[in-house]
């Protein structure tokens, strides 16, 4: 059913030369025609505050918007474990094509390799910019730079600043983007939510927003939009997200007509703490860095309810050691959150509910001593003691794999931009560089090349074809847009039905969780389109929604968060019934190795599924961009 | 568990405020103090009225946004924690709690627990930052940095700029949170270009917000959940007097 040719526009010439040619060639703006070109940019987390720093440096004018109070409290501020970069600082064979062949494999051969490979190549620069703008990265006594390892990974390539990683990488990035707002070249708007995109004349050319203190809808026009808001596991209800994560920008611009890549694709995290009871907000990450030194068990016997220090080491199953030796605990992240699941579906499980299995510390302390452990994970052991009011240094730890990061996200080409014109998707928001799967410390990594090193560059080169016009917000199209906007907000104040948002909310998470989750299969995803369905139709008719529209309202907020949901679920759905293979952390039941492993499909499936919208999610249709591999050869993944 | 709440209610920032008490049940120990509030809050809808806006968002204590005064105490009774990871096991069964915004001037209230807190913002704006384009940097390892001065700034960087310094302080005072930055900042090479204009156009812009000054009471570092020190305050003072009595101090204030 594919008519529409997606072109990625990945430069010929080997795969070292592409970036570093393509650079060379594209068209620049003069630096005294910059300040002409207006820039919106949506989000202000790793991608977004560096993109707005990074082009308010070249000059151009920028507009910087956040859901936040303040940029520096974008999601990416709560990634602990680490960043990626192919320093090589440890001399233990690592290099750029190492990175793009890990990363190229560990998202189980479904990312394009060009942008994985500009990925590695940039992420040494990345840690260089950090650097000079005084991110505190962990460091040797002789004071050169620190490194660890991490999942998916035989080399110790991984930098970090304690447990807050992202942290701070994100208030270096803040810092570059403030010194910007004191230049005047950025102007910062907090506290505002985009709620539609304005196309004009086939291109993106400004936004509408809702200011979230006041409730005014506003207007901004410019000559590009840059979309960096982030993922969307929040669907889920219960994720490792913040809790205002929403999926709201980029699904409204999928239903204006950009294209979204391989919704499906969605990661569990394996060290989160689990679910302890109703009420729960959010579920609790624990950095993956905890499984370098923590082993991962459950007891031999089914429903062994012992306390664990009770449980002999003849009775315990070390099962990722076990079923992966060369990897053991250190597996990626989609096999780990599966073998977990697998081993509590089976009733080992430990804990009230049974759905957990220890981490547990014990060799590591009496192998390096307590003392190394509270430097390493010293933040980590407090959070945990801190939410659970058990003691990791003395008990293990109970883990369980919750949602996370999703992979999927605005198709862009390998210039970031969606099939929109002078649209443009950086980090989470985007589908790009992932495949099926993340590795650790990789979002960060993406994050920052995408809105440091990359947008800037290719930005430009569309720019320069596209001279500023005068246009201003005066043109119908906002006025029109604005009405739209205005028309849901009110009919989600009339409704006045008897459940709450959250309850809608809640209830989708359940079906996501349960169909759409870590293992899926074609009869429970048909399930969960119809249940989604008939739960968006009883939101819009039953939903509760109070206050104001013209006031801080974070009841309504919510509500449009969710009704926007309540429709990516089942897009999700459908993407992953059509995906009829299992890869990387999309696992269908019906394709799996006899030993229960993921059974990708090559001949198949060798390709981005790129949604288009057409009126009706139901009618959504999917277009394919096919991975083209000629430099890391598609193998089963393997990590034994 | 229950508990008797009072907690500050108020339209808007040009409108009076009020404490109003509400009554929580079936809460159980695990559940965070914000989680107390959602549910709460989910009553208060049910029965059409407006629920209590407060802020959080990563609810891990880790972005900043959350933060209440609760029984007085900024980030609640619990030392180093902020107010999104307290938890109901904190507190009696039965226990009476009140809960109000982070008061100053320099704060002014939004609606009922939210406060604009952008004053931070502009602390920073004013020089909270090392001066390198996207591009310009140095291999990383060019500078080596001995590890203890790398942990100190990482001390001082912590701070997630959540304000609870400020409402805890008797002046309102901003000084632990610019401390942090200066601090942080300072300890490192790549700081030192700039440490003397930098000091003194944070400070500068810190009483130009209007928060109080500095008599040291120590209350910001109680109540702080990431644990900055007040060492970094005595350090700010320091960098401050070396500022103004060096030349590139003095260029700073023209
Ligand atoms: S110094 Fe502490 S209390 Fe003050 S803003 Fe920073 S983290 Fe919050
Ligand atoms: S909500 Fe992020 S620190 Fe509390």
């Amino acid at each position: 059913m594919s008519q529409v040719v997606l072109d990625a526009k990945i430069p010929k010439g080997p795969i070292q030369d592409k970036w570093s040619n393509h650079k060379a060639s594209v068209k620049l703006v003069s630096p005294a025609n910059k300040r002409k070109y207006t820039i919106i940019v949506v989000g202000t987390g790793l991608a977004g505050a560096s993109a707005a720093a990074t082009l308010g440096e070249l000059g151009y004018n920028v507009l910087n918007f956040c859901i936040q109070d303040s940029p520096r409290r974008a999601h990416s501020v709560a990634a602990q474990g680490g960043i990626n970069a192919a320093k090589n600082y440890q001399n233990d064979g690592d290099s750029v094509w190492r990175l793009f062949h890990d990363t190229i494999k560990g998202g189980d051969y479904r990312a394009r390799e060009a942008n994985v490979y500009r990925l590695a190549e940039l992420s040494v620069n990345i840690i260089d910019q950090a650097v000079a703008q005084g991110v505190p990265f962990a460091r040797e006594y002789g004071g050169t730079l620190a490194n660890r390892s991490f999942g998916g990974a035989q080399v110790s390539r991984t930098f970090y600043a304690r447990g807050q990683t992202g942290q701070q990488l994100l208030l270096g990035a803040y810092s570059a983007l403030m010194r910007q707002v004191a230049a005047g070249t950025v102007k910062l708007y907090p506290r505002r939510e985009m709620l539609d995109l304005v196309i004009i004349d086939g291109r993106a050319r400004g936004i509408v927003c809702r200011n979230l203190v006041t409730g005014e809808l506003e207007t901004y026009a410019g000559d590009a939009v840059v979309l960096a808001t982030g993922g969307y596991s929040t669907v889920f209800y219960l994720s490792t997200n913040a809790v205002n994560s929403n999926a709201t920008a980029i699904w409204r611009a999928f239903k204006k007509g950009a294209f979204f890549g391989n919704p499906c694709f969605t990661q569990i995290h394996p060290t989160c703490l689990p679910e302890a009871g109703a009420g729960q907000s959010k579920l609790t990450l624990m950095s993956e860095s905890l499984r370098n030194d923590g082993r991962v068990w459950v007891p031999k016997k089914k429903g062994d309810t012992r306390p664990p220090h009770e449980i002999p080491e003849s009775e315990r199953d070390y099962f990722l050691e076990r079923r992966y030796p060369a990897f053991g605990n250190l597996v990626p992240r989609d096999i780990a959150s599966r073998a977990a699941k697998a081993v509590c579906d089976e009733g080992y499980g430990v804990g009230p509910t049974g759905r957990a299995v220890y981490l547990d510390f014990a060799d590591a302390i009496k192998r390096l001593g307590v003392d190394v452990i509270r430097e390493r994970y010293g933040n980590l052991f407090d959070m945990y003691r801190e939410i659970t009011g058990e003691d990791p240094y003395k008990t293990p730890m109970r883990i369980y794999p919750a949602p996370h990061y999703t992979m999927g996200g605005l198709w862009v080409d390998y210039n970031l931009m969606t099939t929109i014109p002078g649209l443009y998707a950086l980090g989470e928001a985007n589908f790009s560089d992932h495949g099926a799967n993340r590795l650790g410390a990789s979002a960060l990594m993406q994050g920052l090349a995408d809105g440091y090193f990359i947008l800037p560059v290719t930005i430009g080169d569309f720019l320069a074809d596209h001279r500023p016009d005068g246009l201003t917000t005066d043109h119908p199209a906002f006025a029109a847009a604005v009405r739209e906007v205005n028309d849901q907000i009110k009919r989600l104040l009339s409704i006045r039905g008897k459940k709450t948002v959250r309850q809608f909310h809640w209830e989708l998470g359940r079906i996501m969780w349960d169909y759409v989750g870590m293992s899926r299969n074609a009869q429970g995803l048909q399930k969960a389109i119809s249940d989604i369905q008939a739960l968006r139709e009883e939101f819009w008719r039953d939903v509760k929604v109070v206050g104001e529209a013209n006031d801080y309202n974070k009841d309504l907020e919510y509500a449009g968060r969710v009704a926007d949901f309540l429709e990516l679920g089942e897009l999700m759905a459908m993407d992953a019934l059509d995906r009829e293979e299992s890869c990387g952390g999309h696992f269908r039941e019906e394709y799996q190795t006899p030993d229960g492993e993921a059974l990708r499909r090559d001949d198949l499936f060798s390709h981005v599924s790129v949604w288009e919208y057409k009126g009706e999610i139901k009618d959504s249709v999917r277009h394919k961009e096919p991975l083209v591999f000629e430099y890391a050869k598609p193998s089963q993944r393997s990590y034994k | 568990m229950k508990f008797h709440l009072k907690i500050w209610r108020q339209a808007g920032p040009d409108q009076p405020g009020r404490f109003e008490e509400y009554t929580v049940d079936n809460i159980v120990p695990e559940m965070s103090f914000l989680e107390m509030l959602d549910q709460l809050n989910e009553e208060l809808i049910r029965e059409g009225k407006e629920p209590i806006a407060f802020e959080s968002d990563c609810r891990e204590g880790i972005c900043g946004a959350c933060g209440l005064v609760i029984n007085g105490m900024a980030h609640g009774p619990k030392r180093g924690c902020t107010t999104c990871e307290l938890r109901m096991r904190e507190f009696p069964d039965g226990a009476h709690i009140t809960v109000e915004p982070f008061r100053a001037d320099a704060f002014p209230v939004i609606k009922d627990l939210v406060v604009d807190r952008s004053a931070l913002d502009r602390i920073i704006a004013a020089g909270g930052y090392i001066s390198v384009n996207t591009g310009s940097a140095p291999d990383a390892n060019a500078i080596p940095i001995p590890k203890d001065i790398a942990e100190e700034a990482m001390d001082a960087a912590a701070c997630i700029g959540c304000g609870a310094c400020v409402a805890a302080c008797p002046n309102a005072s901003a000084a632990l949170f610019t401390a942090a930055k200066v601090s942080h900042l300072a300890l490192l090479p790549q700081g030192h270009p700039e440490r003397e204009r930098r000091v003194i156009r944070m400070v500068d812009q810190m009483d130009a917000e209007g928060f109080g000054s500095c008599s040291n009471h120590g209350e910001c570092e109680a109540a702080c959940p990431k644990g900055i020190s007040i060492v970094n305050i005595a350090r700010m003072r320091r960098e401050y007097i070396r500022a103004s009595t060096s030349k590139a101090g003095a260029r700073a204030v023209l």
